[in-house]
């Protein structure tokens, strides 16, 4: 099922007979090569282009090679609003999708362990908006906030917000579509990492006279950390570089421009090459340091 | 664990709401297909029709974006599925030494940003001269297919004991009869699965989509779009229709899983 997808497998290898190499590159290459064309290429162009100076003819949206390293500075002075703003959506979004996951995840995989069938129900539940258009999930969310929705009438009715002001278009309406779209995302890991969890140690160590928070913090938290660690990277990652949930006719506005929202209308709209692809490269930059540091902690194999 | 008498109640109550907040977007999705509404957006609830499910077509720029996504999402997901399962095995099976550089070189797609793929594609075809469409909306999709199908795949990989194709080697089959009659079938249930997430990316992509897909229109690209002016009710429709039939799939897959895997027990 989808939701293998996301945890780190178990690791019940077989020793297989190590074959000859010539089968290993039959099954490897085509998709190895594939990988090659049109993902690596594709970040090393992106790589190129961020260094292009407009060229002689000074045409729009034509470049050629200057080794400009100040599109760097141009991109981090200009943007630098849009760029810590996408960080600090994702950062906040995250900590909430782990928060508000945890415990679902915790009830899924350990306390319906007993009645399978409903655990693969709620499973179902969980990965079930996936199968809905993202943009028309969060279009629903949009009306339902709508000034005129039942749910901000009641909030200026109790006067709890003047009605001159407006949930839709705020980085907290930005954030909550974003922590929305992502959780199935951060529930889906946490989820394969405990459903392996020995409920066992829990008792050992109540056992030995542990309060119920220090079984917490020194038996369930360590082992859920391979969830959490994957969790966190699969719902960080695309937050920080999308742009649909804080888009003017979405949940966000003028205000709530993120990363994503530059690199769409420099590339598309002002054909501004070299400017969107320094962007591109410093998001990637910063995504390819995160798992480099997670890479460096657990290795290769759970990546997978 | 006997302690929390309280604990016991919260835990079920607070995961039952939880999933309720994780539905309500597709219920007010699926209601709102049934709205009768006049104008061209769907913002007010005007009472229920069947008018827009009936006469979906109605619309011909929904149907044709709808056309479109669909063939993308197969075109796509039979390919990302041959690679990504071909990569499965070979990862499993056989232990090489730049296995951890192929796990990396599979695992960076999947935490790339839309933006930066979409952005890095685009540019690659228009330095090379490749008009965006049909092929190139393809070529992208199968990049961040590829990576969950192996991980998919992989899974199941993994359950399978090598020991049953020995014996079927052992009883002479040549290496495609082993591939058919043993490893495939057992694989099957993985690569389905593989092949649903595909496709279900595939059809829901808009960023890598928008940025290399030109004049060709999807059913994301569509709602996009109409977003600024009022998405149709037709548009709800297609989208309604869309989850109810995956939903169906995925739970008979899971409930036939279920028994089979039961009537294995009583044997």
């Amino acid at each position: 099922m989808a939701f293998a997808a996301f945890g780190s497998a178990p690791t019940t290898e077989h020793k297989g007979p190590t074959k000859t190499s010539k089968i290993v590159l039959a099954l490897l290459m085509p998709g190895l090569v594939y990988l090659g064309l049109f993902f690596f290429t594709p970040l090393i162009s992106l790589v190129i282009t961020s260094l292009e100076v407009p060229d002689a003819s000074g045409a729009i949206g034509a470049y050629q090679y200057g080794f400009a390293w100040e599109n760097y500075v141009t991109v981090v002075t200009t943007y630098m609003p849009q760029i810590l703003r996408s960080f600090m959506y994702a950062g906040i979004a995250t900590i909430i999708a782990l928060l508000v996951s945890y415990p679902l995840a915790y009830f899924i995989g350990v306390k319906l362990r007993s009645r399978p069938l409903v655990q693969r129900l709620m499973l179902v539940l969980v990965i079930a908006p996936f199968f809905i258009s993202f943009l028309l999930r969060t279009i629903a969310w949009k009306q339902i906030f709508s000034d005129g929705g039942a749910i901000m009438q009641t909030v200026y009715s109790l006067g709890l917000m003047p009605t001159s002001q407006h949930f839709l278009g705020t980085d907290a309406a930005v954030i909550f579509g974003l922590t929305y779209n992502f959780i199935p995302f951060m529930t889906l890991p946490l989820f394969t990492t405990l459903e392996r969890f020995d409920v066992r140690l829990l008792e050992a160590g109540s056992d030995l006279y542990a309060s119920p928070a220090k079984v917490f913090r020194k038996i369930t938290l360590p082992i859920s950390m391979p969830g959490i660690i994957s969790g966190t990277l699969l719902v960080f990652i695309p937050i920080a570089g999308d742009y649909v949930n804080a888009g003017q006719n979405f949940l966000g506005s003028s205000k709530t421009s993120m990363i994503g929202t530059i690199v769409d209308t420099e590339f598309l709209q002002t054909q501004n090459y070299p400017i969107a692809s320094s962007l591109s490269v410093l998001l990637m930059a910063v995504i390819v340091a995160l798992v480099s540091l997670y890479v460096r902690s657990s290795g290769t194999e759970d990546l997978l | 664990m006997k302690r929390f008498s309280i604990g016991k109640l919260t835990l079920p109550v607070y995961s039952f709401l939880a999933m309720a907040f994780m539905l309500i977007p597709i219920v007010y999705t699926i209601v709102f297909s049934f709205n009768n509404s006049k104008q061209r957006t769907n913002t007010q609830w005007q009472g229920f029709t069947l008018d827009k499910w009936l006469g979906v077509c109605n619309k011909p720029d929904v149907c044709s974006a709808l056309g479109n996504s669909i063939f993308i999402g197969l075109v796509s997901t039979l390919i990302a599925t041959i690679l990504g399962t071909a990569l499965a095995i070979g990862l499993v099976r056989y232990r090489f030494r730049a296995r951890a550089l192929v796990n990396l070189a599979l695992f960076l797609p999947m935490a790339t940003p839309e933006v930066v793929l979409g952005a890095g594609l685009a540019g690659l075809f228009f330095n090379a001269g490749v008009g965006a469409g049909m092929v190139t909306v393809v070529i992208a999709h199968v990049v961040f297919c590829l990576s969950f199908v192996v991980v998919t795949v992989k899974a199941r990989v993994q359950t399978l004991d090598p020991v049953l194709e020995e014996a079927g080697r052992d009883l002479y089959a040549n290496p495609t009869q082993v591939f058919w009659k043993i490893t495939f079938p057992l694989l099957l249930p993985g690569i389905i699965s593989a092949a649903l997430l595909s496709f279900s990316l595939s059809f829901d992509d808009f960023i890598i989509t928008y940025f290399n897909s030109g004049s060709v229109e999807t059913f994301p690209k569509y709602i996009y779009v109409a977003a600024a002016r009022g998405v149709p009710a037709e548009a709800n429709v297609i989208a309604s229709a869309v989850f109810i039939a995956a939903i169906l799939i995925v739970l008979i897959t899971q409930i036939n899983g279920a028994v089979k895997r039961k009537r294995m027990l009583k044997k």
